[in-house]
């Protein structure tokens, strides 16, 4: 093989190599990501066994803890829909009613239930503290 | 004041506008005084945002509300030292650090390159100042940090409580300094395009601004994972997050940079690539800046403005575009002088990391940018989680760790077998023991985590070779002693050994890495006085709680009004190993509407880690204290109806008291983590090597210097 020829297949193998291996990132991305949903757009969605990343806020008066569960409900950032969901692991420090939080959660029979340790609180801001009447984050 | 600090960010927009134009005129036209008048006004924007800076930092220290940011990010309760650095907590004075910070380094690189490559310069100097310009409209026009309201309210909001430690007062100033240094090789890269001298001159220039961009990013980088890992009640270091992963992204472009760079210097190759990764680090370093300011992706690093993503998505389509442009126009100049003669040579391992670091980094891209990606092609907006993370970067990182042992020790151009019996065996042998020893100690189970530690050991064993065969060398030729051969080993060539301590200290790192997430011990679980728990080897008990009422500065220095604790008995095998005391300070806020005692404790909770820390595991402790029983908020209740506010914190006493009578049960968040105490030791032993390789060597300035004085005379004599 002369030498042009050979750097030519050497590099379509390395191209050919690449292009495999990006599809699969490509393709397991799609399938392991959870899809980021609202309260009413999870209330439509949901279904049982598969993980959605829930966004809303804390619900005031939801907040109760049994043993090592964590119950409270979720709510749309306009109200409306509400979502109730048992969560066990770490709690972020910011975690508060009316806050906004991230969290993974699964529809287990007629319940949800959030993925340990999923549970993220968004900062009022590591930048700004949001005067009070401004929505966190909006 | 105000006024002073608006009007020198007007000037300086100024000053941007005409250095711009005097420089591109300059190198256009041949008048090099242009050129060089172009150059002064960067070192004019330095002296500039100097001074806004100053005024900046004035206001804070003396408490000026009228200031908009200084109302929003400080106040009197907020202790001074943390009310200097809350100048670069708010979204415009951040501003103002990343532009301030990017006209102190760009003067530093144009003085440094005043007597050379002055076409490139030139050019880079036209980029640097559209980058300052930039940055100086974005404050002008959309965030002024000099905005003020009259009158001004008599108290202000206060640091984010999250933000008063230690290490948040210089992780922000080192990551920008990382981003800003970044921006230098992208510059001298299209300005060595458009004056189409794109030979080694601009690579050799530059260098050391690359290698400082990687050494502040990655210190801004580690400072933030400690940050996370002593101040956060989650007790992690590293979480995928998009912001982390932004600053993590031009890091891995920045050492893929630094090593490709090299075989050009000594071979002339690969100068696409180095031209391209040199570009694309500046871009993701903007795009970084982007990700924090926009708020375009979901964060933990949640974020105040988000009107700055037009502008932004207009510089990074520019920068993408120009990018392109000017590579595929100039691919003609960028040929390879030499070929690569043989897969087994230092050429090739270079090329090999090269491409893990952007594999890497390409992952990283797509799992952070996954959200708008996925929004895009399926109109549902999903994102993928740490485990996806995982599965591609462990695999990727231990290829890493074992090339950055394989590097030092193979020949360049062509390795023989000779070659590699000679310099392979001792590294080799050191993995096999390793993983004898982990065979020995019973640990069998966490293959990925073994075959790091084997890949650490093979690197110890390279690097060490190198520097005993180095010193060796040293003492045979110059009869000194062995410390003293090694001290003059690396003083002699700096950035060769200093790289070699880097890769210890990065494969140090992954072992911390690798140990604390795959064999740590958590539990969270709700305890009350007296009880107690079993972490790994540990027995954890809750012995009593603490209170502390510090209303001015509590224990942690951070300003909070009330700390509630509790006091943890820590054993093994029933001998006491340590006493902690984990916390959370509860803060004010401004919020009337919690009434007076409530105000006082009202703002963001934040956890005040216990650890008890040695070389071989850390145990970690957090508590979250329950404020809320109806007792303790039947107290708040009735101090808010009858206490007035100078007499609020009686109430808050109260609280204490009952609290530490009645105490309910406390979640507790208990962590054993092996080794994670040598993260911070790699990251420090990389940060030493990496000063040690950017350091000029006096030697070879003088050598320079007397080369060119021998040059010069031989061209005299020649005339002669």
């Amino acid at each position: 093989m002369n030498p042009s020829r050979k750097r030519t297949v050497r590099l379509v193998v390395a191209l050919s190599a690449a292009v495999v291996l990006a599809s699969a990132l490509i393709y397991t991305s799609f399938s392991a990501a959870s899809p980021a949903l609202t309260p009413s757009q999870l209330m439509r969605e949901a279904q049982p066994g598969r993980s959605y990343q829930l966004t809303g806020t804390v619900v005031s008066g939801s907040v109760h803890r049994e043993g090592a569960v964590l119950d409270f409900s979720v709510e749309d950032r306009v109200g409306g829909t509400t979502i109730p969901l048992a969560y066990t692991g770490i709690v972020p420090d910011p975690f508060r009613e009316g806050r906004e939080v991230i969290v993974t959660v699964e529809k287990q029979g007629g319940r949800y239930i959030g993925e340990r340790n999923s549970l993220i609180t968004k900062c009022p801001s590591k930048y700004k503290t949001a005067p009070p009447s401004e929505n966190q984050n909006s | 004041m105000a006024g002073l600090g608006f009007a020198c960010l007007l000037l300086a927009l100024a000053v941007c506008a005409y250095g711009i134009g005097a420089s591109l005129y300059g190198v256009r036209s041949g008048r090099v005084e242009f050129s060089e008048s172009g150059r002064r006004s960067v070192y004019a924007l330095a002296g500039i945002l100097t001074v806004a800076m100053i005024v900046l930092e004035v206001a804070f220290l003396r408490n000026d509300f009228t200031f908009n940011t200084v109302a929003d990010t400080s106040s009197r309760t907020t202790p001074a030292l943390y009310r200097a650095a809350a100048v670069w907590s708010s979204q415009e004075g951040s501003l103002l650090l990343w532009a301030w910070l990017l006209s102190l380094w760009s003067s530093l690189a144009l003085f440094l390159t005043r007597k050379r490559l002055r076409d490139v310069a030139a050019y880079a100097t036209a980029i640097l100042l559209g980058f300052g310009g930039f940055f100086v409209a974005l404050m002008v026009f959309y965030a002024n940090p000099f905005a003020t309201t009259h009158p001004a309210p008599p108290e202000g909001a206060g640091l984010d409580p999250l933000l008063r430690f230690p290490t948040m007062i210089i992780h922000p100033p080192m990551l920008y300094s990382g981003y800003t240094l970044c921006t230098i090789p992208l510059a001298f890269g299209m300005g060595a395009l458009l004056a189409r001298r794109v030979d080694a001159d601009w690579i050799k220039a530059i260098r050391r601004f690359a290698f400082a961009a990687w050494l502040f990013l990655g210190a801004g980088i580690l400072l933030g994972a400690l940050w996370s890992y002593s101040e956060l009640g989650w007790g992690g270091y590293w979480g995928w997050d998009a912001v982390e992963n932004a600053s993590l992204m031009p890091w891995l472009t920045g050492t893929a940079f630094l090593h490709s760079l090299m075989i050009q210097e000594k071979r002339g190759m690969l100068k696409v690539w180095n031209v391209s990764l040199a570009l694309a680090t500046g871009t993701l370093a903007i795009m970084g800046t982007f990700l924090v300011r926009s708020g375009i992706l979901d964060s933990i690093h949640a974020f105040g403005g988000h009107t700055l993503g037009v502008p932004f998505v207009f510089l990074i389509a520019t920068l993408i575009g120009g990018s392109i442009y000017l590579v595929v126009s100039r691919r003609d100049m960028l040929r390879s002088e030499h070929r690569l003669d043989s897969w087994l040579s230092r050429e090739s391992i270079f090329l090999a990391n090269n491409v893990v670091l952007v594999g890497l980094c390409f992952v990283i891209f797509w799992g952070t940018y996954f959200p708008l990606i996925s929004e895009a092609v399926t109109g549902q907006e999903a994102s993928v989680g740490p485990p996806w993370f995982d599965r591609y970067t462990v695999p990727l990182a231990l290829i890493l760790v074992l090339l950055s042992g394989v590097g030092p020790v193979i020949a360049w151009r062509r390795a023989t077998l000779a070659n590699a019996r000679r310099n392979f065996v001792v590294p080799s042998v050191c993995a096999l023991l390793v993983l004898g020893a982990l065979e020995i100690a019973g640990v069998t189970q966490k293959p990925l985590a073994i075959a790091m530690f084997c890949c650490a050991g093979f690197v110890f064993g390279s690097i060490g070779q190198e520097f005993f065969r180095g010193t060796r060398a040293r003492r045979a030729m110059a009869g000194e002693p062995a410390p003293l051969a090694l001290l003059a080993l690396v003083r002699r060539n700096r950035r060769r050994y200093g790289g070699y301590i880097v890769h210890i200290g990065i494969a140090v790192l992954f072992v911390g890495v690798a140990a604390s997430s795959s064999f740590q011990h958590a539990s969270q679980l709700g305890l009350s006085p007296g009880q107690s728990t079993r972490v790994g080897a540990y027995t954890v008990r809750y012995v009593r709680p603490t209170a502390t009422i510090t209303p001015k500065y509590d224990e942690a220095h951070t300003g909070s009004t009330l700390s509630l604790g509790a006091l943890l008995d820590v054993s093994e095998h029933g001998h006491h190993v340590a006493t902690l005391n984990p916390s959370e300070g509860f803060y004010a806020s401004q919020e009337a509407s919690q009434g007076t005692v409530g105000s006082l404790i009202g703002g963001q909770p934040v956890s005040h880690v216990a650890m008890n820390g040695s070389f071989t595991r850390n145990v970690w402790t957090a508590i979250a204290p329950d404020i809320e029983t109806p007792a303790l908020k039947r107290i708040v209740s009735v101090g808010n109806s009858t206490l007035p506010a100078e007499d609020a914190l009686v109430g808050i006493a109260y609280l204490a008291r009952a609290y530490l009578k009645n105490p309910p049960p406390a979640q507790f968040n208990f962590l054993v983590s092996p080794l994670v105490f040598w993260i911070w030791i790699g990251g420090l032993i990389s940060f030493g090597g990496g000063l040690i390789a950017l350091w000029p060597a006096p030697s070879v300035v003088r050598r320079r210097v007397s080369v060119r004085s021998r040059a010069r005379a031989l061209r005299g004599l020649a005339r002669a």
